[in-house]
């Protein structure tokens, strides 16, 4: 039975989820260097383009297709062939499936976006549209499947993820990980200044993922109901409480808040928030934020000390993010909340932390190793995934689109 | 005393500044400039319409030197700049008569 304000709401979502997308372009622009701002828009806007193609070829029919085996969904919707405005029998019920479709493919878009943080600056455009392509395609789709496809292993295991902390957060963070890895750090770390060249920008861009991460976790309730509004809510307070400690923690450590500081802990609660959203209560989400604020901070700090090259916090933020939460789920979760959810440790059901955890340990492990072959691969085949040493010094905008951000 | 001024591609800059420190050599001044000498500008196409880039970015560095370390320190730079393609910049070497230390007032070699 179609519900016409479920429908409203979530195609109204899918537009907030989709508008993410530019708003972490501009997130991530903000944060480089001038001579690399439109090379780093860019490498996110063109996902709209690769990704939904690949959405109604492949991907919604290996995530959401007729299940084999709990791994992965046939290819019975190549094309987006038998789905219509009629309402799927297993994903949301009250809603046309081509609804429930674009909604999905907005998170497909974002997902290999958010990777583009950690190679930014150094990555040749073409292997990095390979990449992204094979990534989606490897990590993504199987990973959506086995969390949120209707007979997805992970999901019969009793694994929960409300809105992407596995699916999402994790999987670009490890794809992040092993990008920094394989590319390594960008010509000039530790001699030369990498300051952010338009922090307005960033914050900018903060509020464009904030805004439309009400999209993200709310229309994840995929109906226009109380657990839309719990989700929201908790979106909401974990990003302030994760933009309140980040700044608090920064004060008190290096005597002075920062923009960047308040940006960063903003997306971290957010992102920390994600797995959760829909199940928890408005003080967990809170305590989440407090958590994700102190650690992501925590994690920036420490890439700084190693010397490893995650150039715009990609692993520290999301990668950690979509752990956290994923395991605060385990400890957070109550069906009070969400009786189509789980009790977690504190109401009293231990077994669900270890799910949880299990969940994380697997995706995690699968996203890396594959990111990492897909990376190895492509880095021999594609003649390279790193621009040469005086492009990377003249700048992705010229070298590579023979453009520049602000001519003056 | 003599002033080397160098021209080269700004990608090589860090190769050249690296070098230069192996040999001791204690300062210098860079300067970001744009010119051409026989490599002359390109025509680029952009959303269809060219134009002709005259003006090649370059880096511009000057250090002041004492005479017996003229050659060594022009060949390193020489070597570090090489890219061997067309475009790699000039060296280029002036006489310099004075120079003063402004803190204390030295002269000559003293003040390098």
């Amino acid at each position: 039975m179609i519900s016409g304000a479920d429908t409203a709401f979530i195609l109204v979502s899918a537009a907030l989820v989709l508008l993410m997308t530019p708003g972490l372009a501009i997130f991530y622009a903000g944060m480089v260097r001038g001579k690399n701002v439109l090379a780093t828009i860019l490498q996110s806007f063109i996902m709209i383009t690769v990704i939904s193609l690949e959405w109604v070829y492949l991907g919604y029919s290996m995530a959401f297709g007729p299940d084999i085996g709990g791994f992965i969904g046939d290819l019975s919707f190549f094309s987006l062939n038998g789905v219509t405005s009629a309402p799927s029998a297993v994903y949301a019920t009250t809603i046309p499936q081509n609804v429930f479709m674009i909604y999905q493919c907005m998170f497909a878009i974002i997902t290999p976006a958010l990777i583009t943080g950690a190679f930014a600056e150094r990555m040749r455009f073409g292997p990095f549209l390979i990449f992204s392509l094979a990534w989606t395609i490897l990590v993504y789709n199987p990973v959506c499947h086995w969390v949120w496809g209707s007979g997805g292993w992970l999901a019969a295991r009793g694994v929960l993820d409300f809105a992407g902390g596995l699916v999402v957060h994790l999987t670009s963070g490890m794809a992040a990980l092993a990008s920094v890895l394989v590319l390594g750090p960008r010509k000039g770390l530790g001699r030369e200044s990498f300051m952010p060249h338009s922090l307005p920008m960033t914050l900018l861009g903060t509020g464009l993922l904030w805004f439309g991460w009400f999209g993200f976790n709310g229309g994840s309730a995929l109906a226009a109901n109380g657990i839309a509004a719990t989700a929201f809510i908790s979106t909401h307070l974990a990003g302030m409480a994760g933009m309140g400690m980040w700044l608090l923690v920064e004060w008190l450590h290096r005597k002075k808040p920062t923009t960047l500081g308040a940006a960063s802990g903003a997306i971290a609660g957010l992102a920390t928030v994600t797995p959760g959203a829909g199940f928890i209560t408005p003080n967990s989400a809170i305590i989440i934020g407090i958590i994700a604020g102190f650690s992501c901070y925590l994690a920036v700090n420490l890439k700084n000390r190693i010397g490893f090259d995650d150039s715009l916090d990609v692993v520290g933020i999301h990668g950690l993010g979509g752990i956290i939460g994923t395991i605060c789920l385990g400890l957070f979760a109550t069906k009070t909340v969400n009786p189509s959810g789980a009790d977690g440790l504190f109401a009293g059901n231990a077994a669900f932390l270890t799910t949880q955890v299990f969940g994380v340990a697997v995706v995690g492990a699968y996203a890396f190793l594959v990111s990492l072959i897909l990376l190895k691969i492509i880095d021999i085949i594609s003649g390279g995934l790193r621009v040469s040493h005086e492009n990377e010094v003249l700048g992705l905008d010229q070298g590579a689109h023979s453009e520049k951000a602000y001519n003056m | 005393m003599k002033k080397i001024e160098a021209i080269i591609k700004p990608f090589k800059l860090d190769d050249v500044k690296d070098a230069l420190n192996q040999l001791g050599v204690k300062g210098m001044t860079l300067t970001e400039v744009k010119g051409y000498g026989r490599q002359k500008g390109h025509k680029e196409i952009y959303r269809g319409a060219e134009y002709v880039v005259d003006f090649i970015p370059k880096v511009k560095l000057e250090l002041i030197v004492s005479n017996d370390q003229v050659g060594e320190i022009v060949e390193v730079i020489r070597k570090a700049a090489l890219t061997g393609k067309i475009g790699d910049g000039k060296i280029f070497v002036l006489p310099v008569e004075e120079v003063i230390r402004v803190r204390t007032g030295e002269t000559g070699e003293d003040a390098i």
